[in-house]
């Protein structure tokens, strides 16, 4: 049951073989046996989750359903879930009980899913594996001595030791599709503007997009039916017709589903500073692209070498001052003994929030300071378009966009956390898509030896056009199809 | 030395919408604190703003009536700063790109001492939306401070001026035209007290002729007209004064104390915050179309000047009469229905203007409350006209209208205050009164002119004062020449 697709515990569900309290009351106890280790959750209210298991069950009987009706997703704790501890990670937030319901948590109660608590993240998922996190870093489930990539590590845990039937996460420069590539699953960036963002606590605004995070791309898919679609409260939600994004998955039995498809390869992401296990085994997975017949085109994003830079002036000065509402003053952490309000706000934001935080508000209100905008907020913006335009260019000559999602396989837990720059590096794969506000996906692909011989997941980028997450989807769909790698599961947790 | 000041007007005008400017919640003033605070008002984490159309649409308005570029892409930007009021820790404005770009406001500038009045244009430089802070509320709970963010989101228009005045009555008079403007299209109640329209001042001063603007002060939160003109003129002193001196002016922000008439400075430019301002990623640019504005254009109400040019024109009026009546919308709307009505105009124009302006201003009310509305008046007047009573009986009739006692007809009738217009009944009576002041009529036959009014006097006293008096003049004449 563990390993079913959503599709199938969907079809249990309706066909009432089991129920959505039994569903969910496995995944509860799976928790309780093994989050004390992995530390992939940070709240969890059984009975509020078994509440909705039952509710969803009366509507089975009923026979008022939806695809994902009583199935269990973890939502991350990037989303305000009315009644729930939402903290984004932080001990700013560890006293805040959310008093409304983010936008997608409204769309999953509509659909009937259930809510089984909120995962662990990097703090306002600002970290690539998860160790800014006030409440502590999460075991990779396939190595518990590694990462599991972040900010979204906590939901990538869940997914990957079947800790939840599939989860959400947000994606600001790389935090669904890193640690899909991490730790081995499915995992969608969709198009900045698909998912709306009311609700989601923001980092930096002009790039985070939530997604999904699920076993297979057909996961994805359902989970993207329920999650996207235009939302009046987002001013950056685009008001497109709703879709549905399993539609280009049932339809191509051939032996060459994808042929005609063209698959753009960058040389930027195939050079220096990609582990040479993580290149071959994507160039396996090119390879059986080309069996399912897709063709290969080189093409070049000339820009990729500033995309770290240029996101490290834009998401930090956006953060520095979407981060200012955290003052102690209405909600969240406040000191508890200060001289004035100076001293308040001071000692209540010192204390509130972790190093990384702290360093990414420093270098985002220097950037913004009179004086220095012009050099790099201002000149941010406009590489910020040349990168765009790299990819314009590069949609010419392809219909998708392949490379690694991440650089290297999941790294030791210590091993960065002193290094900010090579940790910044760990998602120079992922930045420029959301940079362009293109949607891009990381799949399982196969297995690379660590330096110390163990075997650990890697990912498959597609980056796709703007909109166009049903093709890469079916992209993706065609490939989990012919393999298995999806399928597989972290040994021990059984 | 001969000095001169130099004075530009930065106006904070609410916007009379329903809603907060990226919210659904009310703006309605006077409310419990922190009942008209949504999530998106209190800052919750992940809100996010959404433009409330009606605060475009006044801004349209108001680019509109002062003639100025409407621009057809504008942007929200950051300005960052920490205030306990103001709850994300930045306030969305606009910076860089405003939405109503140049414009201008011609202003009437009254006669002061044997100065005459006269007309001036004020440039505006810009308008642009902004969201209010909250308030801070001290001492509410013992010991502490509050904070109320019932205000908090409130739509702004801030409008800012060229330094084009050159002494506290012009830019007084331009903060009276602009707050008349702003009334009377319909996009801010102008109530000053509750600080639906705010003034900061910048204040300089330089030797007359010279070229170069001296160094500013800005003079906060002026909200009412008097305090305007003192804290100026005192402003303008104490700078003439420090120059005098041998000293010089810091660029500072300074509070007006109406306690004491004096300015203050509140933080100099060295403490002054660096807003780092930047566009606001979660709202996306203002764009207003070619049909956006023609939708607005469609709802614009005829505006003061056409208004006042009209009724010179159509009704004959003096220019003075026209200015004064299209002052306020309330004021020109009710003139207008009189003459509707089937009044005079000149004869509205003077009753308007005159025993109307007199008793709303005795019992301290508007003319949208007044007690007498418009069809009455023009009744009132038209018999004064048709010669159904006299001036003076008007005024009766004006008193017993205000207080409600009845119709006009009605009113003339229970007070008997019909005028006797029947010729052969007023040669009668002229007849008596000739008969029994033989005297008199000795006196004017002999070439005092005085004579005459006594015996009309007398003529009206014996009809009880409703002889027409017009008839009685006439009458008396013919009998005496």
């Amino acid at each position: 049951m563990i390993n079913s697709s959503l599709k199938q515990l969907g079809e249990m569900l309706q066909a009432k073989k089991i129920s959505s309290v039994e569903l969910t009351q496995t995944f509860l106890d799976r928790i309780q046996q093994y989050n004390p280790n992995i530390n992939a959750y940070i709240a969890l209210d059984e009975g509020k989750t078994l509440a909705q298991a039952k509710a969803a069950d009366a509507r089975i009987a009923a026979g008022n359903v939806a695809p994902l009706t009583g199935i269990p997703i973890a939502q991350k704790d990037i989303f305000c879930a009315k009644g729930w501890q939402t903290t984004c990670g932080s001990k700013m937030l560890a006293n805040f009980i959310a008093p409304y319901d983010a936008h997608i948590i409204t769309q999953f109660d509509a659909a009937g899913a259930v809510n089984l608590g909120k995962t662990n993240m990097d703090e306002f998922a600002m970290g690539s594996s998860n160790e800014t996190s006030y409440f502590g870093g999460v075991k990779n489930p396939w190595s518990f001595d590694r990462v599991p990539g972040g900010s979204s590590g906590g939901s990538a845990a869940a997914v990957a030791a079947r800790l939840c039937a599939a989860a959400t996460g947000t994606d600001t420069g790389g935090s669904i599709r890193q640690p899909a590539s991490l730790c081995g699953f499915t995992g969608l960036k969709p198009t900045y503007g698909a998912v709306s963002r009311f609700g989601m606590i923001a980092f930096a605004s002009s790039l985070d997009q939530a997604g999904p995070m699920a076993k297979s791309a057909e996961d994805c898919a359902l989970m993207m039916n329920v999650m996207a679609g235009f939302d009046e409260r987002d001013s950056t939600s685009l008001n497109r017709e709703k879709e549905d994004y399993t539609r280009d998955l049932y339809n191509s039995n051939q032996a060459k589903p994808l042929q005609g498809l063209k698959v753009g390869l960058p040389k930027e992401y195939f050079s220096e500073g990609l582990d040479a296990n993580v290149g071959n085994v994507i160039e396996a997975a090119i390879a059986e692209y080309k069996n399912l017949g897709a063709e290969i085109v080189d093409i070049s994003l000339p820009n990729t070498g500033l995309s770290i830079p240029v996101y490290y002036v834009l998401a930090p000065a956006e953060a520095s001052s979407n981060l200012s509402r955290y003052d102690g003053v209405r909600y969240g952490h406040r000191a508890a003994e200060y001289t004035d309000l100076m001293d308040m706000y001071n000692k209540s934001r010192a204390e509130g929030f972790g190093a990384e935080v702290k360093r990414r508000i420093l270098i985002g209100t220097y950037v913004l300071s009179a004086g220095y905008y012009d050099a790099y907020y201002l000149k941010a913006q406009q590489i910020r378009r040349l990168i765009a335009q790299d990819f314009v260019e590069a949609f010419k000559k392809c219909d998708v966009i392949m490379g690694p999602a991440a650089p290297s396989t999941a790294f030791k837990a210590g091993e960065k956390v002193d290094d900010p720059v090579a940790m910044y590096l760990q998602d120079i794969y992922t930045i420029s898509t959301n940079l362009a506000g293109l949607p891009g996906m990381s799949i399982p692909a196969g297995f690379a030896q660590s330096d110390d011989g163990v075997s650990l997941p890697v990912g498959l980028q597609i980056i796709g056009n703007y909109f166009d997450e049903a093709r890469m989807l079916n992209v993706a769909h065609q490939y989990q199809q012919v393999t298995d790698w999806h399928t597989r599961m972290p040994a021990g947790l059984e | 030395m001969e000095w001169e000041v130099v004075i530009g007007l930065e106006t904070h005008t609410q916007l009379k919408t329903n809603t907060k400017i990226f919210s659904g919640a009310s703006i309605k003033y006077g409310a419990e604190p922190n009942t008209q605070a949504c999530e998106v008002s209190i800052a919750l984490p992940g809100v996010l703003p959404v433009l409330n159309k009606e605060a475009m649409q006044c801004a349209i308005k108001f680019g509109l009536a002062i003639n100025a570029h409407i621009a057809p892409r504008s942007v929200f930007a950051r300005k960052n700063y920490f205030y306990p009021d103001l709850p994300k820790g930045y306030q969305i404005s606009q910076f860089e790109l405003p939405v109503v770009g140049k414009g201008a406001v011609t202003i009437q500038v009254p006669a002061v001492g044997k100065n005459a009045a006269y007309e001036k244009v004020v440039n505006i430089t810009r308008a642009h939306l902004e969201e209010d802070a909250g308030k801070s509320v001290h001492g509410a709970v013992e010991g502490m401070s509050g904070i109320d963010l019932n205000r908090a989101g409130t739509p702004l228009l801030e409008i800012v001026t060229e330094p084009d005045m050159r002494s506290a009555a012009e830019a007084v008079a331009y903060a009276k035209k602009l707050h008349e403007l702003v009334q009377w299209i319909g996009i801010c109640d102008g109530n000053m007290q509750e600080g639906s329209f705010r003034c900061d001042v910048n204040v300089s001063v330089r030797p007359k002729g010279s070229e170069k603007l001296g160094t500013r002060r800005e003079i906060k939160n002026l909200n009412s007209f008097k305090f305007m003109t003192q804290a100026i003129e005192y402003e303008t002193r104490w700078q003439i004064e420090t120059l005098e001196d041998g000293g010089t002016i810091q660029q500072a922000t300074v509070l007006f104390n109406p306690d004491t008439g004096e300015t203050r400075a509140m933080r100099s430019k060295e403490e002054a915050n660096d807003y780092r301002y930047f566009p606001d990623p979660d709202l996306l640019p203002l764009v207003i179309s070619e049909a956006d504005k023609d939708a607005v254009r469609a709802q614009m109400p005829e505006l003061p000047e056409a208004m006042k040019a009209r009724f010179e024109a159509q009704y004959a009026l003096s220019s003075y009469d026209a200015n004064a009546l299209t002052t306020s919308r309330d004021l020109a709307n009710y003139f207008v229905a009189t003459v509707e009505a089937g009044a005079d105009a000149k004869q509205s124009a003077n009753w308007v203007m005159g025993t109307l302006a007199a008793k709303l201003n005795a019992e301290d009310t508007s003319i949208s409350d007044s007690p007498i509305n418009a069809q009455q008046l023009a009744q009132l007047l038209k018999r004064i006209s048709d010669n159904t009573i006299s001036n003076n009986a008007a005024k009766q009739v004006f008193e017993a209208l205000w207080n409600v006692e009845g119709s006009v007809d009605d009113i003339i009738a229970a007070k008997g205050l019909k005028q006797e217009s029947d010729s052969g009944a007023i040669e009668a009576i002229v007849d008596e009164v000739l008969a029994a002041n033989a005297a008199m009529v000795e006196e004017f036959k002999a070439g005092k002119e005085k004579a005459f009014n006594a015996l009309v006097g007398q003529a009206m006293k014996a009809s009880k004062g409703k002889a027409n008096p017009t008839q009685v003049n006439d009458i008396l004449k013919k009998k005496l020449s």
